[in-house]
């Protein structure tokens, strides 16, 4: 009834959609980083959007199915096996009561989302299982501790004939991802009183920056070119997902899921909710170009995207 | 007041760039119309000292049908007389004692000041709780007395014990659980500010307002106080890059 983690690598956190209406205190949002990777390993289960997948960092990682079931796992390539034969991410597999499923380490992007049919049964803690450390919220523990060995994640088994005669499930070619080494993302420039200001925009969007090795679920920092603020601090104010501050080093850090509610760093924008995915899966050294596109056109994809993954 | 659009299903109420009582009543008044207004289509918002961060639920609402319902709630708080309801003061009990009060001593000497003073002029005022944030249940409350505002530590501590009170410039707050932070540490209270097993969660919310009552260590032990014990973490640091706390 369980997944038996052997190994738990250097960062695999149960996650579901995110924790949302408690910002108030305090509490991020959290959820998946690389969110189309996550919801495409729902859909090809047939899942709710929101069911608990384990979303493995990096790689190191390894568990035994102790029931059958069909899985997903979209996202990353960290090289993964299943009983040690190489398995490809973007389509489902069925296991059988002992396999052993390993991540190794990364050949393309950062993480990789594993999901079961009818998802991981782990109770929620403020309306989610999302797992935040530093909060000491969510996982399987009820405690924000990531997963470690000898944990067991709980689950359903599945029919036998469904795993036996279930048919295999591929995401589409044009929806995955390799995660190229250079990128684009696109972004909305905030033009506020708390804005880094036009000059720091022009200066943003004329250069390439690079990720660093300093990237975590609550930021990415980036290294290039300097960006010279109007000020530098703002009043602290609530921080959206994929807003780009400049900090006093003028070098830009993006907010990810797991970010602070608040920040006084005067902005740049906020890179689009469809792109941060992207970002999430870029490895350190990555060059990245950020084009502005309007709220609209941002808006428009994004009404899309919900409503094909029914979110 | 304007209105800034952030992303897809966020927006940003800003006030003027200030930060003083008759601005955040405002906000106050907006929150509560906000909340009541949107209902459901509110997914969360995060009432900060000069500005109010909205996050929408766009499958069910329009990015321009959210700003037009938030432009009517504008003009409709700008006609009102802000006369908002005086909230009732909660009373935190600290315990200002050398053990846990790690700056106390640093901090009077600065402000040329005795430590007594600064206690009697820390716990004498009701302040505002302007927002919650850096951490859940961590509440921001102003302002302190000039007499007392002291920048925050050069290098911030890797450490700082759950309930200690701390002072940044104008601003006081609570750690409400072990973190890292670079407030000067005066005191700790051993009341728990968050706590995800009880039903108000956080113990503050933006808008409270606060009164700090000084105990003495029995007292302080009494309601569940931990002293720290032998060992101390004064000299260690980190790397704080938020540098917010």
């Amino acid at each position: 009834m369980s997944l038996h983690v052997l190994k738990a690598g250097f960062l695999s956190l149960i996650q579901d959609y995110g924790r949302y209406g408690y910002q108030h205190i305090g509490v991020t949002h959290s959820g998946p980083l690389d969110e189309n990777a996550f919801l495409w390993s729902n859909r090809l289960l047939g899942n709710h959007y929101n069911a608990p997948q384990i979303e493995v960092s990096y790689g190191a990682f390894s568990a035994t199915f102790l029931e059958q079931t069909m899985i997903a796992i979209c996202g990353a390539d960290l090289s993964a096996t299943l009983n040690e034969q190489a398995i490809s991410p973007w389509r489902t597999y069925a296991v059988n009561t002992g396999d052993t499923i390993s991540f190794k380490a990364p050949v393309t992007g950062l993480r990789s989302y594993l999901a079961v049919k009818d998802g991981f049964a782990v109770d929620p803690q403020l309306s989610s299982c999302a797992t935040v450390v530093r909060e000491k919220l969510g996982g399987i523990h009820q405690n924000g501790a990531k997963l470690s060995e000898a944990d067991m994640v709980p689950y359903a088994s599945q029919p036998h004939v469904l795993v036996k005669h279930g048919l295999v499930k591929r995401v589409p070619s044009q929806f995955t991802s390799t995660y190229p080494k250079k990128i684009t993302l696109r972004f909305m420039p905030n033009i506020s009183q708390t804005s880094a200001g036009e000059r720091a925009l022009k200066t943003f969007i004329q250069h390439s920056y690079k990720v660093t090795p300093n990237i975590d679920r609550m930021g990415y920092r980036l290294s290039g070119k300097v960006i010279d603020t109007e000020s530098s601090g703002i009043i602290s104010q609530g921080i959206s997902l994929g807003a780009i501050q400049v900090p006093k080093d003028g070098q830009p850090i993006v907010l990810m899921r797991d970010r602070q509610t608040m920040g006084g760093y005067p902005l740049l924008g906020c890179v689009c909710g469809l792109d941060m995915g992207k970002l999430a899966q870029s490895l350190p050294g990555t060059e990245l170009s950020f084009v502005p596109i309007s709220v609209e056109e941002a808006e428009a994809e994004w009404i899309v995207h919900k409503n094909f993954f029914g979110v | 007041m304007n209105i800034i659009r952030l992303s897809e299903n966020t927006f940003l109420i800003l006030f003027e760039q200030v930060i003083d009582a008759e601005n955040f009543s405002r906000i106050k008044t907006l929150v509560g119309k906000i909340k009541q207004t949107m209902a459901n289509n509110l997914i969360d918002i995060i009432p900060s000292y000069a500005s109010i961060h909205i996050t929408f639920n766009l499958s069910a609402l329009s990015g321009i049908e959210c700003q037009q319902q938030l432009e009517k709630l504008l003009l409709s708080t700008d006609s009102d007389d802000d006369n908002v309801q005086s909230t009732d003061v909660i009373e935190i009990p600290v315990y200002y004692g050398s053990e846990v009060a790690l700056d106390l001593s640093y901090l009077a000497e600065k402000a040329q000041v005795s430590e007594r003073e600064v206690i009697e002029i820390h716990s004498s005022k009701v302040y505002d709780v302007y927002t919650i944030g850096f951490a859940p249940g961590f509440a921001y409350l102003g302002n302190v007395d000039q007499r007392i505002a002291t920048a925050r530590k050069e290098t911030p501590r890797k450490k700082i014990a759950s309930g200690s009170v701390g002072i940044a410039d104008q601003q006081t707050a609570i750690y409400p659980s072990e973190s890292p932070g670079g407030w000067q540490i005066i005191g700790r209270t051993p009341i728990q500010l968050i706590d995800y097993q009880r039903e108000n969660l956080s113990e503050l919310s933006a808008g409270d307002r606060v009164k700090f009552i000084a105990i003495d260590k029995e007292e302080y032990i009494r309601l569940g106080g931990v002293l720290p014990s032998e060992i101390t973490t004064n000299n260690n640091t980190v790397n704080n890059p938020q540098g917010d706390v």
